[in-house]
């Protein structure tokens, strides 16, 4: 009955198949065999990742969960803590658009607030086609849409995020949501079912068809035939969920409960056998009191479903009813389904038959990890040598066209679809370094900051890695937070694929030595492989989420210049490096060269002495220098001052102009002082090591850069903010 | 004097406009069940923003048939003042409270920004604290802020001094880009033809705190107390009196 191409439909192989039977003590039937291919499929079993995950750093001061729950939990004192992940939502959004995305979305505000977290904010890093292909923009248009239509209803801010454009996206877009969620030391609740007699509640939506195998597909690459696999996509319901939230808020806050899971990926299977496993104990399901949308589903299908909006609750027998009354008030019931047992085993039941009963240990924990061959990843086309690469005549023309190129234009056209204020905390709107979100009552602020350069880990995965860090890092500190832990989410290839495991291999070589020397703990993530379709693997793309701390928000600080006359600081040092540049790909074409150099330690002191200098209220304006280098660093820093503040920068440090003006050297931050506090900071950059030099004025209405007496750029503010402002709605604008 | 705030399944600036009324303009402030009979002897009742229902039929729709809803309208039929604010506006519109409709915005997409709004009268128990012509920087967060209205009722509304709030650039000026919702008249607020009753599409209550990038949106709640508290406002003695029953 169970043969190979039944196995291959689970995605389970011979060898996994013979282990199951080992393990369970018999042939599993169709339904127990249902349960181990999402179970033990990659994206619920990490099967291909869990080996080399291990390096990564999970301890440190403020870490109360590390990885294993639906999130990860620091405190951040005064009673409180966050609780925070990063998901991945790529195959379905491609699948279908809104709903993936939207879907997406209530996946992660689940994992946050079955924790007992109230979700307060979420960033999202997108990744498409370039926008100049209808395909995508349609694409684009459904993801943007999708998470507006659930968070904006949900009554969550989208505070940030990226986005980026790259042909390796066409046929698999990137949606990666970050959410941040704020509890009371005292009421985190974990996903175990303890105490046998306990009675087992099902809250939520209806179990439907929908979404079957949605864990399997994201495991599997995908061919021609993606369109046939849009009814493995969920439904989204933003309405419920923010029913769902409140009332298991409620219920937690009362102590009305042991236990609670949001059933996610693989739905009730997952959320059953995960917290009998996680309790040490075992539970039985009567599948027939779950509420049911459809008639005629089998035990299969009830247990497979991924339809959103549901959860798992575990209460003691004599506050059932109480659990009932609060869900009642909330429109939503919550019937008794089952009860935890001793013995560590899953017994569902279905018209009266024993249907599924199996170890939950051999199910949750015992899913096999594999040391897939790696083979080092190909190295990188080799830049041209810098002599043999032109210079462009006009170099104001260059900066016009990089402000415009998609990945740097202004986002505004994406990030105005979301409400980015619901809940009255954000202090800086999209667009900042950082979000930064007041935590009402309280002088203390949260910052947060999504980020990844997939351009980088491209080129040599391991050095992009630690930049991604290392610029998540500088990110915060450039508005004035110090990094307290971290989220990752790793978008590779197929891991069968052995250049594939071996870029992924690196990545989390660089990811692990990047926040070791920071301090900062992994609290948990996402891995999502299988990001090939039709034969083509997307860049490796990191993505690092990383939450940090401000000490008195006043002092928070923003990108803008703040008046004319500020002294402009340049903080890091200007090397002669173009390789991986958005500059050698917008304008030559080129995706090449090895990625800059980063040296840890001097990134760490640099921004080390940054934010001493924003908490000694020094700093006027900080901003990080990332894509597109010092040039567009000013342009943006321009852009988000009040009134459009111009610059007149002059230095001299030899460099080729272009690699002066457009070149991505990291640890840089640019900042802006009052010309009295200028010779302090600088002595001090220089007693810390941290090299730092005062490159010119705010003020005027131009762009200016003077390079050892040449003037090598003037652009008026105005023409460079049109160029950045209008280029991502020009894509979209409806013609007539 | 108290507040009110109702919660309707959905509602989700029921907590802002809570934290606003109780944290920041200091009066005590409960929450309105919106299944109970029971307004808790409030003095101004506020339908806060958010999606009521999912708001997966017309915005507003569903919520009109609360429990509640029926001592909210006897309250406004006595002359009690009642704020709706982005959804609670919405739902002002469905009970009949207000007349109008609301249409997606121009641009099919939600829009979440600041904008600019003028003051058009500020002789009302929500702008008394305000001058006329007063620019006031609030943001939006909505897909369906498009105000629509029959002729007929667009004259009576500007007859009657019922346009409070109109969309504006940054110096006052009226535009058809400043419009960004594309509503009639660029029509933001309007207030019933008694004056206890108003309805507006941005948020005062996220423009409340500096923290936050402007303190403008208090002047409405402000307003509502000096109301309320049967106060004039300071350098204002007389003109605050006559506004209260401004018809």
């Amino acid at each position: 009955m169970i043969d190979k191409a039944l196995l291959d439909r689970h995605g389970l192989t011979e060898d996994e198949y013979r282990l199951i039977v080992e393990l369970i003590g018999k042939e599993p039937n169709l339904t127990e065999l249902g349960i181990f291919s999402v179970m033990w499929s990659e994206h619920c079993g990490y099967k291909s990742s869990r080996v080399h995950l291990k390096k990564l750093p999970t301890e440190g001061e403020h870490v109360i969960q590390g990885p294993g729950e639906n999130a990860g939990v620091l405190d951040i004192g005064g009673g409180q803590v966050v609780v925070f992940k990063i998901e991945s939502h790529n195959h379905p959004s491609y699948i279908e658009p809104y709903q993936g995305a939207a879907t997406g979305v209530g996946g992660i505000l689940r994992d946050i607030f079955t924790m007992g977290a109230r979700p307060i904010a979420v960033m999202d890093s997108l990744r498409f086609g370039p926008p100049d292909d209808p395909r995508n923009r349609s694409v684009m248009e459904g993801v943007v849409s999708g998470i507006s239509g659930y968070g904006n209803a949900f009554g969550v801010p989208t505070v940030g995020g990226e986005v980026y454009f790259d042909p390796c996206y066409n046929l698999n877009p990137l949606v990666n949501v970050f959410c941040l969620g704020l509890a009371d030391k005292d009421k985190v609740f974990y996903a175990r079912a303890e105490g046998a007699g306990n009675k087992v509640l099902y809250v939520g939506a209806k179990t439907g068809r929908d979404g079957i195998h949605g864990a399997t597909m994201a495991s599997a690459e995908f061919g021609k035939e993606t369109e046939h696999k849009r009814p493995n996509v969920q439904v989204g319901d933003p309405f419920k969920e923010k029913l769902l939230l409140e009332a298991c808020l409620e219920v937690m806050d009362r102590g009305l409960i042991v236990g609670i899971q949001d059933m996610g990926a693989a739905g009730l299977t997952c959320s059953t056998t995960e917290m009998a496993a996680k309790g040490g104990m075992g539970i039985v399901i009567d599948l027939d009191k779950v509420p049911q949308r459809e008639a005629g589903m089998t035990p299969y299908e009830i247990l497979l479903s991924e339809s959103q909006e549901r959860m798992l609750l575990v209460a003691t027998p004599e506050k059932v009813e109480a659990v009932q009354t609060v869900f009642a008030k909330w429109d939503l019931d919550a019937p008794v389904i089952g009860e935890v047992i001793e013995g560590g085993r899953a017994r569902i039941s279905f018209k009266g038959e024993v249907v599924v009963d199996i170890p939950v240990d051999a199910v949750v924990n015992l899913c096999p990890a594999y040391d897939r061959p790696i083979a080092a990843p190909a190295p990188p086309p080799p830049a041209p040598a810098l002599e043999a690469l032109p210079q462009p005549a006009d170099l104001g023309e260059t900066l016009l066209r990089l402000l415009a190129s998609p990945s740097i234009a202004d986002k505004e056209w994406v990030f105005r679809q979301y409400d980015h204020m619901v809940q009255v905390n954000t202090v800086f709107l999209p667009g900042a370094d950082a979000a930064v979100l007041r935590i009402k009552g309280s002088r203390r602020a949260l910052a947060m900051t999504l980020d990844g350069n997939a351009l980088y880990t491209r080129l040599d995965p391991r050095t992009g890695a630690r930049i991604a860090v290392a610029e998540a890092c500088r990110n915060l500190a450039c508005v004035g937070a110090r990094p307290i832990g971290v989220t990752n989410c790793l978008n590779f290839g197929n891991p069968e694929k052995p250049e594939v495991m071996g870029q992924f291999e690196q990545a989390v070589t660089g990811l692990a030595e990047a926040c070791r020397t920071f301090g900062i703990p992994v609290t948990g993530g996402n891995v999502s492989f299988y990001n090939d379709t039709e034969g083509l693997s997307i860049h490796p793309t990191p993505v690092l989420g990383i939450v940090g701390l401000i000490g008195d928000v006043r002092k928070a600080v923003r990108p803008g210049f703040r008046a004319a006359g500020d002294a402009v600081v340049l903080v890091g040092e200007s090397l002669d490096e173009l390789g991986g540049t958005q500059y050698l790909k917008t304008i030559h074409g080129l995706e090449a060269g090895s990625p800059p150099l980063i040296d840890l330690e001097q990134e760490k002191r640099n921004q080390e002495f940054v934010l001493e200098a924003i908490e000694a209220g020094l700093v006027r304006s900080a901003h990080d220098l990332s894509e597109g280098g010092l040039a567009v660093a000013l342009a943006e820093c321009a852009f988000h001052s009040p009134r459009k503040i111009g610059c007149e920068v002059d230095l001299a440090n030899g460099l080729r102009d272009d690699a002066l003006l457009f070149g991505e050297s990291q640890s840089r931050i640019l900042m802006t002082c009052r010309p009295a506090d200028l010779s302090g900071l600088l002595e001090t950059a220089a007693a810390r090591g941290v090299p730092a030099q005062a490159i010119g004025r705010t003020g005027g209405a131009a762009l200016a850069v003077r390079h050892a007496g040449r003037e090598i750029l003037r652009v008026p503010v105005e023409k460079a903010f049109r160029a950045w402002k209008d280029s991502l709605p020009g894509f979209f604008r409806v013609q007539a | 004097m108290k507040f009110g705030v109702v919660q309707f399944p959905g509602s989700n600036c029921d907590f802002d406009t809570f934290h606003v009324l109780r944290d920041v303009m200091k009066r005590p402030t409960v929450m309105l069940w919106h299944k109970d009979h029971d307004l808790q002897g409030v003095d101004c009742v506020v339908l806060p923003g958010g999606f009521s229902y999912g708001d997966y039929l017309r915005s507003g729709a569903i919520a009109r048939f609360s429990p509640l809803m029926q001592e909210v309208k006897a309250f406004a039929r006595r002359g009690g003042r009642l704020l709706g604010i982005c959804n609670g506006f919405q739902i002002l519109l469905e009970l009949g409270l207000l007349p109008g409709a609301m249409l997606r915005n121009k641009n099919l997409k939600f829009l979440c920004q600041h904008v600019h709004i003028r003051v058009e009268n500020a002789r009302t128990d929500f702008t008394r604290a305000a001058r006329k012509g007063q620019i006031l920087r609030v943001p939006i967060a909505h897909f369906d802020g498009n105000y629509f209205a029959p002729p007929r009722v667009l004259r009576d509304l500007e007859t009657n001094g019922q346009v409070v709030f109109r969309y504006c650039d940054a110096d006052g000026n009226v535009t058809p880009e400043a419009n960004v919702n594309g509503s009639l008249d660029s029509i933001a607020g309007i207030r019933n033809a008694a004056g206890n009753v108003l309805g507006l599409m941005p948020h005062p209550e996220r423009a409340s705190e500096a923290l936050l990038g402007s303190e403008d949106g208090r002047t409405i709640f402000e307003s509502l107390i000096l109301s309320l508290e049967k106060r004039t406002p300071a350098g204002r003695p007389a003109a605050g009196k006559k506004a209260r029953h401004d018809r």
